[in-house]
């Protein structure tokens, strides 16, 4: 009798084990779904509403003043990629030599610092960069300018690209190098000439991955790039971007605005999707 | 390897790389340096202390500023909107690394950084237009007549149905930082080593006890990252807080109420502020969230060193 008594006692152990288990996995999964819900609440809306504020005009033609409709939104899109585009060239230069630095020079001394900051800087609020660049570009200009919207997007790309550099380089075989040292290259040629071609489809998508980051940034372009209602293409003077117009038109109190607002999203959504496409595609291409 | 460096060219090559590698260096120090400068009018004026623990700020009569509301609302907003998110970005991070067919993590995985991609504004467009109305009319409304009929006392605590507050706004931030731990999470999951899932499968664990006791203590480490560096995201989120948060000087003092944090109180007011006082408070408002961040940030950086080594030492 206590053998049966022993094995029916086990018997429910195991069950209440499963019946746990179950529960959890239904847990885990229920948990997943509220982690998606409101994204996909975002994404719907946006598909939903952005889509009948969608033509030709939107692309072709600047904002129209208050109270009209129609009109369009291309003095912030090609602001946007003004502002960006300068912003990376901005930034370029010292992202890379960070991330070279770190990645072809381990031992350096001044890596640990910095990995360090370029982490910490990473993880900053990006309207701070705004701050910065205010105080730095605007104050001294003496007014609002695409340009200093440019420095505070460029700022805060210069330690996305440092460690995506890096990570890219590390990958490299270290037997590419070992081989051009071998044929007597200096360093300096071997990093330019074998390691950053090796890498080039990985460091163009780090590239691109910085630029689609800052596309959506409105908090540090508030008080530098400024915005600015007609097509601007001089940088010294304030530049509207996407991001900064979707702010403007969203506590705006005009229905049209409204829409052109979810449009607006939907424009800048699909912007930042497409280049994290491509640099997804970059990625694994050879160049 | 030493004599490598003496090449000439190597070492023009390698100061030039260090000369623009500092920039990042530059950044940092210019960024406290330069903040610090900026507002260091008020914060002399009101001293350090006095100017983060003040109650007050307002910049048109009395003129004192006192960073304390936004403090406490940045502290409210961000922890809360931490522990929200948590759990469901921890039950993604397990189903994408260990239940989940090939398939459908690699949709899990694609969604997360779709999820870090979509821009604030766009977060906060539709917190304008979906979930403040939502919150309004389906709880704030009825809870507020509820309260006026039974319980009249309670109805200065819920303040007034906007629908804009500190919930809304926490309820967003949640979802926007849903990736930072679920990625950090997932990838430390991945990483703990084969040999203790076979181990403890093979005593006949079921799949979730392998995940509480064999995989999840090795994973700490990544988890708690993630943790904080999603905290990080949630106390420097602006555009989307300030779009739903009613952005009140006042103390927050109900769930409900409307309030600011840091960021949002800097994008609100700079291009207002006219006078230099209250530009430089501003400045140093973010002089503070400078040095959160930092802290915060500094915080994730090392114990996720420490949990790189702890995986090592077991590989």
């Amino acid at each position: 009798m206590a053998f049966v008594e022993r094995t029916l006692e086990r018997d429910l152990a195991l069950r209440r084990r499963y019946r746990k288990e179950r529960f959890m996995m239904g847990l885990v999964a229920l948990g997943t779904g509220l982690a998606f819900l409101i994204l996909f609440l975002v994404l719907a809306y946006a598909l939903a509403q952005g889509a009948s504020a969608l033509n030709l005009d939107f692309f072709l033609k600047d904002m129209r003043p208050p109270g009209e409709t129609g009109g369009g939104l291309r003095q912030a899109i090609v602001g946007t990629l003004i502002v960006d585009g300068l912003g990376l060239l901005i930034a370029l230069p010292f992202g890379l030599a960070a991330g070279i630095l770190l990645a072809e020079y381990p031992d350096h001394p001044v890596n640990p610092y910095l990995r360090l900051l370029s982490d910490t800087l990473n993880g900053m609020p990006a309207i701070l960069f705004g701050l910065l660049a205010f105080i730095l570009i605007v104050k001294p200009m003496g007014g609002f300018s695409g340009l200093s919207g440019a420095f505070a997007l460029g700022f805060l790309m210069i330690p996305i690209l440092a460690r995506s550099t890096e990570g890219v380089l590390s990958l490299v075989p270290k037997e590419i190098r070992e081989a051009g040292l071998a044929l007597g290259l200096p360093r300096w040629r071997v990093i330019l000439s074998l390691v950053l071609p090796t890498a080039r489809a990985g460091i163009i998508t780090g590239v691109l991955l910085a630029f689609a980051r800052a596309a959506g940034e409105a908090a540090p372009l508030l008080f530098t790039a400024f915005g600015s209602p007609l097509l601007e293409l001089n940088p010294l003077k304030p530049m509207d971007t996407l991001p900064l117009r979707l702010f403007a038109f969203a506590i705006s109190p005009y229905e049209d605005w409204h829409r052109q607002a979810w449009a607006a999203g939907l424009v800048l959504f699909a912007l930042i999707t497409l280049t994290s496409l491509l640099a997804r595609w970059a990625s694994r291409r050879r160049f | 390897m030493k004599q490598l460096y003496t090449h000439f060219g190597d070492r023009i090559f390698a100061w030039a790389l260090l000369l623009l590698a500092l920039g990042v260096v530059v950044l940092a120090v210019l960024m406290a340096y330069e903040l610090y400068q900026g507002g260091s009018l008020a914060l002399k004026r009101f001293g350090l202390l006095q100017f983060a623990l003040g109650k007050e700020w307002d910049p048109v009569i009395q003129k004192s500023f006192g960073a304390w509301p936004y403090i406490l609302g940045t502290i409210l907003v961000s922890l809360s909107a931490l522990f929200l998110s948590f759990f469901p970005a921890l039950a993604a991070a397990i189903f994408a690394a260990e239940y989940a067919p090939r398939w459908l993590a690699q949709i899990i995985n694609f969604l997360l950084d779709l999820m870090a991609a979509v821009p604030s504004v766009v977060y906060g467009l539709w917190g304008i237009f979906v979930l403040a109305p939502w919150i309004r009319d389906q709880v704030q409304l009825p809870f507020y007549m509820w309260a006026a009929e039974h319980a009249p006392w309670l109805l200065p605590l819920l303040g007034v149905p906007t629908g804009y507050g500190l919930m809304t706004a926490v309820l967003i931030l949640a979802s926007m930082i849903i990736p930072f731990t679920a990625a950090l999470a997932r990838d430390a999951i991945a990483l703990v080593p084969k040999e203790h899932r076979e181990a403890a499968y093979a005593l006949g664990a079921t799949r979730w006890e392998v995940m509480r006791m064999a995989i999840l203590p090795l994973a700490r480490g990544g988890v708690i990252a993630g943790a904080f560096l999603a905290l990080a995201r949630a106390v420097g989120e602006t555009m989307a807080v300030t779009m739903v948060i009613g952005n009140s000087h006042k103390l927050p003092y109900t769930l409900f109420g409307g309030a600011a944090t840091m960021p949002s109180v800097i994008a609100n007011e700079f291009t207002e502020a006219v006078e230099d006082l209250h530009l430089s408070a501003l400045i140093a408002v973010g002089f503070l969230l400078f040095w959160v961040s930092m802290a915060v940030n500094f915080a994730a950086a090392y114990i996720l060193r420490r949990q790189e080594r702890l995986v090592k030492g077991v590989l």
